[in-house]
């Protein structure tokens, strides 16, 4: 483990292009980041990894001018930088593409890259500027997005090229990139790693946020660990495993295999027919679809997200009504139209894990105990109409012994768990019904590594034990180490179903993009 | 034949009056209401522009002294609103609420204080309000058939402001869609995190479209108090400033569209005072009350069912807070 990158190495060293010096930050009790010092060579790509709450978000925003750090030092291209606005970030050549784009939907894409960088106050001749610039830089790059779209209207991989573009026509020299796959479709993902291996032959500096182990094995140079706000480990990239990284980011030996003994499935618990959703604008999101999840397995729906995953799980979870089709629980069928609603969907024996953990599974105010009996507040065991609250808070204790609740803490405020504990609290309260069907969405999303592993083998054990999962994630290999079975979902259809035993990265991704399998099938096109 | 010409240039000649006090006020809300911050206030801003101007008027003597006075009143209260949604990121619907009654309020015991004659201000002299500008040739040209009496009844003959009013609308336009501040004030309504991360400065931009409408708001107090009325009474409004609104959201959120919504609303109240006390063949006398209802019925009609889908802008009342 060396302390100092590649390009110091050589005789007259290039400046850095960014070093961040003992930088520290607090917010309010939370220690953000400690002492964090980290430098970034010119034309390389730099991982930056690391759990939640790693402080690795707080660390890009006080480079781009969002935060102040409380004390240390940036330098930039060797000189001390102030950076208090992003504006100053800006004028430094330091662009950033946020998790979530920063772009106005209702904007054409020359308006949106016009935005803080109009250069006068008329908007005609700038237009006419710009687009000549953009199209040079488009050519530079091999970033095609066509410039007088309304942004609403493009794919989300589209979109990021955008956001790319807007930060390159904006002068930057820096990059940096904060999870830019979490939205992306395989091929997709392939297209943006082809932009950064071209903006890194540019000579342009690419600091990668990411959590997926396996991207920073793929594109970057360099690669640094956070935990806990501080700077654990550096690595190069082509020394080093993505165990010897999970490694340092959980701070002990990480567990990233899963054993998985082969399904025995039984008779279908679940049969779905036809099943369809038109949303209030007339828009079909889900359509016609049909299967079935058998006892005993996993069947798991891959697909990019926004293309119908969210409206079928919710469908099945009374949640959401559907238009027209059916399905069957436990030998009753239910129809369009019929009142269905998640009341009577926990009556017939199926339990939701949502994907929206915050929004749809708990209340975040709350105790972790009223949290725990939430959605089964009727039950007898447990009082009935009038809840004996002591009962529930036994309830919740054995419940957090079961599923390794942390803190055990049954009258904590739900909020003040981390993201992993209250999935965790919600999968024991989902699964200690003991349900025929359970739907899970997104059972990992913003959960560490160690209680990823943890939720994973707890929906394995309750495959073992004859009940029937629907899986919807969007991370592909989440749903390629648990599902027996995997169906595609792309434009709220599901266009492909394989077998776990022949489904690999390349057949589904092309599938979620909505690329027909061709026989040969070797090439990703986007 | 002549008759009903003049009859119906009487009714689009007082259209147009009656749609200047709304239109500024519409377009007032429109700056603010594209930048984000919600404009239920222009009721309390025109109405203390009203009592400013006229009260400034009735002891200078000078309309323009009167307008400056309506145009700082109301960006006193679009400053307070400001304040309230976009410094301290208050409810925005309570703020201008509150800036409404405030208005109603000290308007009215303000009036009775310094002029003590119920609540009014004292009726101008011709001198001190917005008179007539007759255009040029409308005379000459008023012996022309159809044309001539168009230009010299519905053209020519209004005060300074309603030619104001209504040359705002192209140019609202203009600097909404080809100007810098146009294009900002519009990010900053559908996304204050991309104005912000393009490194403008999200407060102070909205900074400017409410007090842009605070000046607008201005124009339209001292409009009905020292243009087409002669003076202040109390809430002399009368909900035109919500109408403003509707106008506003009834034209999506668009100039020409709100401009035409304005007409529309005016056009009915035009048309309500000639309905008074005239029968209606096989209905009879409608009872005075529900045609003055008119308007009012229409906006609710217009707004429930005819508009189709209104899209506001995406961040509209939201205070803009740094996530994280």
């Amino acid at each position: 483990m060396t302390t100092l990158p590649l390009a110091a190495a050589q005789a007259s060293p290039a400046p850095f292009a960014v070093e961040l010096v003992d930088i520290d930050k607090r917010f309010g009790p939370v220690h953000a980041n400690r002492a964090v010092t980290l430098r970034f060579a010119p034309g390389t790509i730099h991982g930056l990894v690391g759990e939640n709450g790693a402080g690795k978000s707080t660390l890009m925003s006080i480079l781009y001018g969002f935060y102040q750090a409380d004390s240390g030092e940036i330098r930039v291209r060797g000189e001390p930088a102030r950076i208090s606005t992003p504006q100053d970030a800006i004028r430094l050549g330091i662009g950033m593409v946020h998790q979530h784009f920063m772009l106005v939907e209702t904007f054409t894409v020359l308006e949106n890259l016009l935005l803080g960088h109009e250069e006068g106050p008329l908007l005609g001749a700038a237009k006419a500027r710009a687009r000549g610039e953009v199209e040079a830089l488009e050519k530079a790059f091999g970033l095609e997005v066509p410039l007088d779209a309304v942004v609403s209207d493009l794919p989300v991989g589209v979109q990021q090229r955008v956001e790319i573009l807007k930060a390159l026509y904006r002068g930057a020299d820096v990059l940096i990139l904060d999870e830019p796959t979490a939205v992306l479709s395989p091929p997709e993902v392939e297209q943006l790693f082809r932009i950064l291996d071209r903006l890194r032959a540019e000579g342009r500096t690419i600091l990668l946020i990411t959590h997926k182990l396996k991207e920073i094995m793929a594109v970057t140079d360099r690669v640094s660990v956070l935990r806990q706000g501080a700077v654990v480990a550096e690595f190069d990239t082509a020394q080093t495993s993505q165990q010897a990284i999970a490694d340092a980011m959980v701070g002990k030996k990480a567990v990233l295999t899963l054993d998985k003994a082969p399904a025995t499935p039984g008779a279908p618990l679940l049969s779905v027919q036809g099943l369809t959703v038109v949303d209030g604008r007339g828009v079909e999101t889900l359509s016609d679809a049909t299967f079935q999840v058998r006892a005993g397995e996993v069947v798991g729906i891959a697909g990019v997200a926004g293309n119908g995953q969210s409206e079928l799980l919710q469908a099945l979870a009374g949640m959401l009504p559907f238009n027209a089709g059916r399905f069957t629980l436990a030998g009753t069928e239910v129809a369009a139209g019929s009142g269905y609603d998640a009341a009577k969907a926990r009556a017939l024996g199926v339990a939701h894990v949502p994907e929206d953990r915050l929004r749809l599974a708990v209340v975040k105010a709350f105790p972790a105990y009223q949290n725990a009996v939430l959605g089964w507040q009727g039950d007898k065991a447990l009082g009935g109409w009038k809840l004996d609250w002591r009962k529930v808070m036994l309830k919740t204790a054995e419940l957090m012994e079961r599923f390794d609740v942390r803190p055990r803490a049954p009258s904590l405020r739900t909020s003040l768990f981390s993201g992993g504990n209250q999935q965790k609290l919600v999968m024991a309260r989902e699964i200690d019904r003991n349900p025929d069907v359970l739907l899970v969405g997104q059972p990992t999303r913003g959960v560490d590594i160690g209680a990823i592993a943890f939720i994973h083998r707890q929906l394995l054990a309750l495959r073992d034990a004859g009940k029937a999962i629907l899986l919807v994630s969007a991370e592909l290999d989440e749903i390629m180490a648990l599902s027996d079975r995997i169906l595609v979902m792309c434009g709220g259809r599901i266009v492909g179903e394989l077998p776990a035993a022949e489904a690999t990265e390349q057949r589904i991704g092309s599938m979620m993009a909505g690329i027909a399998e061709e026989p040969a099938g070797e090439g990703i096109r986007a | 034949m002549a008759d009903s010409l003049l009859w119906l240039l009487s009714l689009l000649d007082s259209t147009a009056r009656l749609a200047v006090p709304l239109l500024l006020a519409a377009l007032a809300g429109f700056y603010a209401e594209r930048a984000g911050i919600i404009a239920l206030h222009l009721e309390g801003k025109m109405l203390a522009g009203a009592f400013a101007a006229a009260a400034t008027a009735a002891v200078t003597g000078s309309a323009w002294l009167g307008l400056l006075a309506a145009i700082a009143a109301s960006l006193a209260l679009a400053a307070v609103h400001g304040f309230a949604s976009i410094s301290q990121r208050g409810n925005q619907v309570v703020s201008a609420v509150a800036i409404n009654t405030v208005a109603l309020g000290l308007t009215a015991v303000l009036a009775n204080a310094w002029f003590q004659i119920g609540g009014r201000t004292p009726n101008l002299p011709a001198d001190a309000r917005f008179g007539e500008v007759t255009l040029p040739l409308a005379q000459s040209l008023s012996g022309v058939p159809v044309l001539g009496p168009i230009y010299a009844e519905l053209v020519s003959g209004h005060n300074i402001l309603v030619y104001l009013a209504f040359l705002l609308v192209p140019a609202t336009a203009w600097v909404a869609y080809r100007t810098r501040l146009g294009l900002r004030l519009r990010a900053v309504g559908e996304n204050p995190s991309a104005v912000d991360t393009a490194g403008i400065n999200v407060a102070r931009l909205r900074y400017q479209a409410v007090l842009i409408g605070g000046v607008l708001c201005g124009f339209a107090g001292a409009y009905l108090s020292t243009a087409q009325g002669a003076g202040f009474q109390t809430n002399m409004t009368a909900g035109k400033g919500y109408l403003a609104l509707a106008a506003l959201i009834l034209g999506k959120w668009r100039p020409v569209p709100t401009l035409l919504a304005c007409l529309l609303f005016a056009f009915a109240d035009a048309l309500q005072t000639r309905l008074q006390g005239v029968a209606l063949p096989g209905i009879g006398q409608v009872p005075v009350q529900l045609i003055e209802a008119l308007p009012y019925i229409l906006t609710v009609l217009l707004l429930a069912g005819f508009v189709g889908k209104a899209v506001p802008p995406k961040a509209i009342g939201q205070p803009y807070v740094k996530d994280r």
